[in-house]
């Protein structure tokens, strides 16, 4: 007995390994979009190979379907082809689609959990870096390529080298306006952007245990900011009562012998890591990005660090700020709350909690983005959509959105923006837009403020 | 995929460090549905100006630089897991990239695609850059069989590291798919037997 979570699972799916290179890993659940599908369907179509096991895998539309009038024929004629070809390419295999209009649609690293596709100690992939948002469960789960999405496609299984294992642990008590965001992007910033590279990390300690599985998800989307594989976090009480009663979800029979096993899930007490982190809980305070990358961050009321570093200064010219100044006070015209890292609902309740009864500022321009239709759904239901209205928040459809503005939701060149997605690169919300990443209760109330404010 | 041979080219150097994916073809070009074409926007905002003149001071805007072989900045090809990224610059005509370090999804696409990711110690990074800064024409050699990047001019011979799978794909131009299919009754044979 000395595994880790991640020896176990990935044990559990070893059909087998080849001398000298990569091991043969089969996939529980493949899940794809229009984005990064359309290619790995022709190959399939070319080398006139047959889809191995379609039940396994299931499509969604987010990347560029638009926030507003989903109901009409989408206007960009080459995001209608893309939404087109998908459609079309499930259809002729069988493959399960939540397209637009149906009630499951939304991002896919959303829809995953909420529909109970999600479930511990499984191997997810999707063509899609932020698939380490399902590692929340347990799961060893990872973005892949287009080719690789080819390849499971026609074996449901993948060739993979074995990556490393790290353990970054937080204990002690967190700060009441410390949200998981904020942790994430700490991690980030002390370890660097390049600190998990060959690895795949295993959260744990109090800090995550006291965590809602919604927080959860939050920091496993962004380990792979930190360059890692994917994260993962033990399956406890808490993931199995998540993961009880949704659509997908094992039952009766089969969901008792399925919890027995989602149990034994964690790693031994003498398990080794290649690398361990310890970080204190009690010294993380509300955070927010500088510079184009996730690692460019610090405490919301820090000031911007110097660095003779080439790319470092790139980025602050970039970013039109200057080493030594402080954020607080800086004026803010868009506020984007949404995407796959923070647009569940817990995310939406705490936006209104902090908003209600009080108006955005008037120059800000504040975007609710649901990440799924029943998100959507819920926010209706919990009487959420009034309270955005009322302070001048616009709520819009479900889709990635402005988190990488492959739709019309951009941020326009120049103009800053507060962001509760996961990248800051140059352009990723738009051409010359400059995106501070955030948690949702610090983009809130910046967009009441109109400023950077705590 | 076209067997990888020797390649013997002059290089393109970009000094900058990070270089993500997004930057190396951003998403607003990732609407095509074909793998075509996408060499055209490699590096497109470093390449074109807001109103779409190239920037000459991009080096790919720099007609003396050309050839097969680029170098880059450490940790090439971080960011976001799309493959269009490996597409771009195998339509834009480079087979080999050279970096002292390779973001592991980029690493995959590539070698998907036939690129070759060459990893070289910080040190041999920055001499080929600096030889590159000087002269331009420089060729360098990439031997797969022998696994080894030269350049004879200025003493720089690298044995690189390749894994003996990936390694013997590039050379006969089959890849995983293939290799996958082969293995379909393994796989079969163990979801019969998988519990979970
Ligand atoms: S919300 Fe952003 S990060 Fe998440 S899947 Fe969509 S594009 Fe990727």
């Amino acid at each position: 007995m000395n595994k880790t979570l991640f020896d176990k699972v990935w044990d559990n799916h070893l059909v087998s390994s080849i001398k000298n290179g990569p091991d043969i890993l089969y996939i529980d659940k493949h899940l794809i979009h229009e984005v990064t599908s359309p290619q790995a369907f022709d190959i399939l179509k070319e080398r006139k190979i047959d889809f191995f096991r379609p039940e396994k895998t299931i499509a969604t539309v987010d990347h560029n379907v638009p926030t507003l009038n989903q109901h009409l024929p989408i206007k960009d004629l080459l995001s209608r082809n893309q939404v087109k070809t998908l459609t079309e390419n499930c259809k002729k295999h069988g493959i399960t689609l939540f397209g637009l209009g149906n009630q499951y649609q939304g991002i896919v690293h959303v829809i995953g959990p909420e529909l109970g596709i999600t479930q511990p100690g499984m191997t997810i992939v999707c063509g899609d870096s932020h698939t380490s948002t399902h590692g929340a469960f347990g799961c060893i789960a990872f973005g892949i390529g287009t080719s690789q999405v080819a390849q499971v496609f026609s074996s449901q299984a993948l060739l993979v080298k074995k990556p490393k294992s790290m353990r970054i642990i937080i204990n002690g008590n967190i700060n009441e306006n410390v949200q998981p965001k904020d942790i994430i992007l700490y991690i980030i910033s002390k370890l660097g952007t390049d600190a998990g590279n060959g690895y795949f990390v295993e959260f744990s300690g109090e800090v995550f245990e006291n965590m809602t599985m919604e927080g959860r998800m939050t920091v496993c989307n962004m380990s792979i900011e930190m360059g890692a594989r994917g994260g993962m976090i033990s399956p406890d009480k808490k993931t199995i009562d998540y993961v009880i009663g949704r659509k997908f979800s094992p039952k009766d029979s089969i969901l008792d012998q399925k919890i027995k096993y989602w149990k034994t899930l964690k790693t031994d007490c003498d398990a080794v890591f290649d690398k361990e982190y310890e970080l204190d809980g009690n010294l993380i305070k509300p955070m927010i990005t500088y510079g184009t990358n996730p690692g460019m961050a610090m405490k919301i009321d820090g000031t911007i660090p110097y660095s003779k570093d080439l790319s470092f200064k790139k980025a602050l010219k970039y970013m039109g700020l200057k080493a030594g100044k402080k954020l607080l006070g800086k004026k803010i015209n868009y506020v984007f709350i949404g995407s796959c890292t923070n647009s569940r609902i817990e995310d939406f309740r705490a936006v209104a909690k902090i908003i209600n009864g009080k108006k955005k500022s008037k120059n800000v321009n504040a975007l609710i983005v649901p990440g799924s239709q029943q998100v959507a759904k819920q926010i209706i239901d919990e009487n959420l959509d009034i309270i955005f209205k009322k302070s001048g928040f616009e709520i819009r459809q479900p889709g990635c959105s402005a988190c990488l503005a492959m739709n019309e939701d951009k941020i326009p060149d120049g103009e800053y923006c507060v962001s509760t997605s996961n990248r800051n690169f140059e352009g990723r919300q738009g051409q010359g837009a400059r995106t501070f990443l955030a948690s949702p209760e610090t983009a809130a109330k910046v967009a009441i403020n109109g400023q950077i404010s705590l | 995929m076209k067997k990888f041979d020797i390649i013997e080219s002059q290089m393109v150097p970009i000094v900058t460090e990070n270089i993500d994916t997004d930057q190396i073809i951003p998403a607003r070009f990732l609407k095509s549905t074909s793998k075509k074409g996408f060499g055209k926007n490699l590096f497109r905002d470093w390449r074109y100006e807001k109103d779409g003149i190239p920037n000459s001071k991009f080096i790919l805007n720099n007609k003396k630089y050309k050839g097969q072989i680029l170098v880059a900045g450490n940790n090439f090809g971080c960011g976001s897991s799309r493959e269009h990224a490996a597409w771009a610059l195998k339509d834009y005509g480079f087979d080999v990239i050279i970096s002292s370090f390779f973001a592991d999804i980029f690493k995959g696409n590539a070698l998907n695609n036939g690129i070759l990711p060459i990893e070289v110690k910080p040190e041999i990074l920055k001499k080929i850059f600096d030889v590159l800064k000087n002269e331009f024409k420089t060729t360098a050699i990439v031997n797969l069989h022998d696994q080894l990047f030269e350049i004879k001019d200025h003493n720089i011979l690298v044995k690189f590291k390749i894994d003996n799978y990936s390694k013997q794909c590039l050379m006969n131009g089959y890849d995983d798919i293939d290799f996958l299919l082969s293995q379909r009754h393994k796989i079969i044979s163990f979801e019969k037997k998988k519990k979970w």
